[in-house]
């Protein structure tokens, strides 16, 4: 399972990673915005994307909707994990084809269980 | 040139004409020689004025039509202050809850070491052969309670550290909250910069109120966390990861 964690906090992005080693994911790469993270996923063989929204250059809304248009990552499962907070944008990431959504401060039994909930989803059908 | 000494003609004649005027007494007709010589000054002074006039109309125009710069001293000042005590309290609470672990885990630590200190003597006496019999049943008992307690308490720093590496994450929430206020501050300096320009003699129109359009139709962009006591308030925003979780599954999540 190799996942690629994209946030423009180094800090937040150590975290992510030492969560998910935690989980028993030890392949992880990491991204500090949309932009330097879609050529990654194009040529990556990513199984899991990991996504802040709120960063420069391209948001992670913007590498969501870019994800879902591409056809070879149009399948790749993905989670939010922002501190935004608005209904507007939780509909808008949703509708743009979101896997799950979480937002900071979050925990991590709340990492564990919306990343098992999106691969129970994706084995059942 | 010629309107120039058009100009000093009539004005050399009007001269002659007032003497001529003032010899014979004539106060009125001497008056009325005096206004047509001052019409050349005094329509210069009214051009000038005039122009100084509409300059300054202008200038009001558009230093109120620059609402935004009364929005921002009015709204967005206090409101970046609220959040920069946000930013204070939050991180006073990061360094409470990483201290607090600590301060749980490191009796944990030196207890640990203390009593694998204590166990590791009597084993090296009880290779040397210098334990007796009642010595050795209690040096057993003590390795079954140290087993057991090693393997809780090993655990229980575990979880700290990983309390104290959750506690960081007020790196990445500060640090947006923060950089908002940094937009801010450069917002205000550029409408502060584009006040000077229009007081100053050049009367360049000030570009900076476009900037500020062009930030407020962004509802959809990333906000970053927000922040109590601040207008995120007045925004419809989730409470936690619950309210997310009811609002995706009424969504079919």
């Amino acid at each position: 399972m190799k996942i690629l964690i994209v946030d423009d906090f180094s800090t937040m992005r150590r975290i992510i990673k030492n969560l998910l080693r935690e989980l028993g994911f030890n392949n992880t790469m990491e991204a500090d915005d949309g932009s330097t993270a879609l050529p990654m996923l194009k040529n990556g063989n990513f199984d899991f994307l990991v996504t802040d929204w709120n960063m420069p250059n391209m948001e992670g809304i913007a590498l969501l909707k870019a994800v879902r248009a591409d056809p070879d990552l149009k399948s790749l499962p993905v989670l939010m994990v922002t501190a935004e907070a608005k209904r507007d944008q939780i509909v808008e990431a949703a509708q743009a084809g979101v896997n799950g959504y979480i937002v900071k401060p979050f925990t991590a039994e709340t990492l564990k269980e919306k990343i098992d909930k999106i691969f129970e989803r994706i084995d059942a059908q | 040139m010629d309107n120039d000494e058009e100009r000093l003609t009539r004005q050399l004649d009007l001269a002659r004409q007032l003497v001529g005027h003032l010899e014979v007494g004539n106060e009125d007709a001497a008056s009325n020689v005096i206004r047509q010589l001052r019409i050349p000054y005094e329509r210069e002074l009214f051009d000038e004025l005039g122009k100084l006039t509409r300059d300054l109309h202008e200038a009001l125009n558009s230093f109120r039509g620059d609402s935004r710069l009364v929005e921002l001293t009015r709204d967005e000042i206090p409101d970046a202050k609220e959040r920069l005590h946000y930013v204070v309290s939050m991180t006073e609470q990061a360094t409470h809850r990483t201290l607090n672990a600590i301060d749980e885990a490191m009796p944990i630590a030196e207890s640990l070491h203390a009593r694998s200190a204590e166990l590791t003597e009597s084993w090296v006496r009880f290779r040397h052969r210098e334990l007796s019999v009642v010595e050795f049943r209690e040096f057993a008992r003590g390795l079954d309670v140290f087993f057991v307690a090693s393997g809780e308490e090993t655990e229980r720093l575990r979880s700290l550290m990983s309390e104290i590496m959750m506690a960081q994450d007020f790196q990445d929430l500060t640090g947006q909250i923060i950089r908002r206020v940094i937009r801010l501050v450069h917002e205000v300096e550029e409408n502060l910069v584009g006040l000077i320009r229009l007081s100053s003699a050049r009367m360049e129109p000030s570009r900076v109120v476009q900037s500020a359009n062009e930030a407020e139709d962004a509802t959809v962009r990333g906000q970053g966390p927000i922040v109590p006591n601040t207008h995120d308030a007045v925004a419809d925003v989730v409470s936690g990861q619950d309210d997310v979780d009811a609002l995706l599954s009424s969504l079919g999540f």
